[in-house]
């Protein structure tokens, strides 16, 4: 079984409408949303929600205030800023626990001379199983200002290879976050193959020598293809190479084309419309396949 | 006053709404590159580069000769990072958030903590704009001790922009919080709009007052802005849909100096996103 991950360093160069296209080209494939806080394939492929799970990871502490006596050992114990002086109440310094802030490491909870903080089980978001006109696909929803997001891309990545193999479906089509952080390296560690779609600016340059440091760092050969290369000829021209030298190959250029966000609007891929531009994703496809 | 420049999808623009926000305020401002995974902003302002500094955080060293393999710290660590079976413990540096709970829970005081790099903070001035930027070393997964490393360089009394990374997860939280006002910049498609709706969530949750900023405006749909009118949001600044725009951005060129009829558009936001702030405070 094969694995491909769509990912692209900086944000907002066309990963989804790629992996989009690509969902609908592949043979039987198993589609997985790996971009957990700012999912946006489902916009596209209208999945039907099979199964839907919750998902719970990692603890959060809280205070139970009944038991504090304000001694305010947990204020200075915590290093992530979470405790919050409330102000004096019944008697003592009242203190309370943001959870935005709290990474449940449990020594406020351990120190607490009264044992008066609570670790609690966190639901940080939930993941779902649905089919779409494509196939099988697996995607997942943060919770607001939660954290994990690298456990739940490494969740939804299994259950999209468990489907496979239990489906005999011979790829894995990854719709991967931008950055080059913690749930990037949850979506790449192990996969088969990357693609990084980038866009021919200063930015789009300078995140593509970052995100290819990563595929090498972690051993994962990259083609790079460049979306509305047209945009600026030259520098298109520069990242192919600079590609080049960093070991990735070119798997293609797309042109600029008013035509994929009129295809978002629709909830189609492009390839799945009569655009122009529809014959680039097709070989950008072939071409990873070739 | 702090401001914050986000948004739930990325490539809709934050950068180039900071840099310019920044440059046609005219008097000293920090700027600030809490997107530290991919630090752009540097590309837009040719400047003289100050100082670089490394970003470490704490992480546990075992002495041996005092350690006596009881495994309270693996017991104790919630991030698997320090684990001892039956023996001297191994610590898994990529696992630890540097609580120092082990050192702490450690009975025969064998655990001292050690700085761990994770990147770097670096300092450039370009005319009125001091940028602050992190740069996450490659291969490292966890941003915001590092975001919490560029914020710590914040001086009172400039006004501060902070870029921050795209989603709504933990760095974009970690950068976020403490601001006076937050900027989501976001673009007339669906795409836009959905991410639009978790950012709206995120800020509220922080109860940060924000304003939106649509950029490309044309290339869509008005569901953004029928979308901001139902929630009575203020849209702070569009920006159309201008291929000249996209052509400077590609070449590292800020917009108002590229082309100075937006210099306005970029005065206005700065002003609406201060009156704002200012009628909330009163």
């Amino acid at each position: 079984m094969r694995e491909l991950v769509v990912i692209s360093g900086k944000g907002g160069t066309g990963k989804t409408s790629v992996t989009a296209s690509f969902a609908v080209l592949a043979d039987r494939p198993v589609i997985a949303d790996c971009d957990v806080d700012a999912a946006d394939l489902h916009l596209v492929l209208s999945p039907r929600v099979k199964e839907r799970h919750e998902f719970w990871s990692g603890r959060e502490a809280v205070i139970r205030q009944e038991d504090c006596n304000g001694c305010g050992i947990c204020l200075s114990e915590c290093r992530f800023d979470a405790v919050i002086k409330d102000g004096a109440a019944a008697g003592h310094e009242q203190f309370s626990i943001d959870p935005v802030s709290c990474e449940g490491c449990g020594v406020c909870a351990r120190f607490c001379p009264q044992e008066a903080i609570d670790m609690r089980e966190r639901l940080c978001g939930e993941w779902m199983i649905s089919e779409t006109r494509c196939g099988p696909m697996v995607h997942a929803r943060l919770g607001v200002a939660a954290e994990n997001s690298g456990k739940l891309v490494t969740t939804v990545r299994q259950e999209a290879r468990r489907i496979a193999e239990e489906q005999n479906r011979s790829i894995v089509i990854v719709d991967g976050p931008p950055g080059i952080g913690c749930p990037v390296i949850a979506s790449l560690t192990g996969a088969t193959q990357v693609l990084v779609v980038t866009e021919p600016t200063v930015s789009g340059e300078h995140d593509l020598e970052r995100v290819l440091s990563l595929t090498r760092h972690f051993k994962i050969p990259a083609a790079v293809c460049v979306n509305k290369w047209d945009l600026n000829p030259e520098m298109t021209q520069l990242i192919e190479g600079k590609a080049r030298v960093a070991g990735a190959s070119v798997a293609g250029r797309i042109r600029y084309d008013s035509a994929v966000t009129r295809a978002q609007m629709m909830e189609r891929a492009i390839v799945e419309t009569p655009a122009h531009c529809a014959e680039d994703f097709r070989r950008v496809w072939d071409e990873l396949n070739a | 006053m702090i401001v914050a420049v986000a948004s739930g999808k990325g490539g809709t623009g934050k950068t180039t709404v900071a840099v310019n926000m920044a440059r046609v305020l005219g008097s000293d401002v920090q700027l600030l590159d809490c997107d530290v995974e991919e630090p752009n902003a540097h590309l837009f302002l040719k400047g003289a580069a100050l100082k670089e500094e490394t970003a470490c955080i704490p992480i546990p060293e075992v002495d041996e000769s005092l350690c006596d393999g009881c495994g309270e710290c693996g017991r104790f660590c919630e991030y698997k990072a320090i684990v001892s079976f039956g023996a001297k413990p191994i610590v898994f540096p990529d696992m630890c958030h540097g609580c120092g709970g082990c050192m702490k829970v450690c009975p025969r005081k064998a655990i001292r903590e050690v700085d761990r790099r994770v990147g770097v903070v670096e300092t450039a001035r370009s005319g009125n704009i001091t940028l602050i930027q992190g740069r996450l070393d490659v291969g490292e997964a966890m941003a915001p001790p590092l975001i919490r490393a560029v914020k710590a360089r914040l001086r009172n009394g400039t006004p501060a922009i902070l870029d921050a990374p795209p989603g709504t997860s933990c760095p974009v939280i970690t950068t976020v919080r403490g601001a006076d006002f937050v900027v989501l910049v976001t673009e007339p498609t669906p795409f836009g709009l959905h991410d639009l709706r978790l950012a709206v969530d995120m800020v509220r949750e922080l109860r940060i007052p924000f304003g939106v900023v649509v950029n490309r405006v044309g290339i869509g749909d008005d569901r953004v802005h029928a979308y901001c009118r139902g929630e009575d949001i203020p849209v702070l600044l569009e920006i159309p849909d201008d291929r000249r725009i996209a052509e400077a951005y590609s070449r590292g060129n800020l917009i108002v100096d590229a082309l100075p009829e937006y210099q306005g558009l970029f005065r206005g936001l700065t002003e609406t996103t201060l009156e704002l702030r200012k009628s909330r405070e009163a």
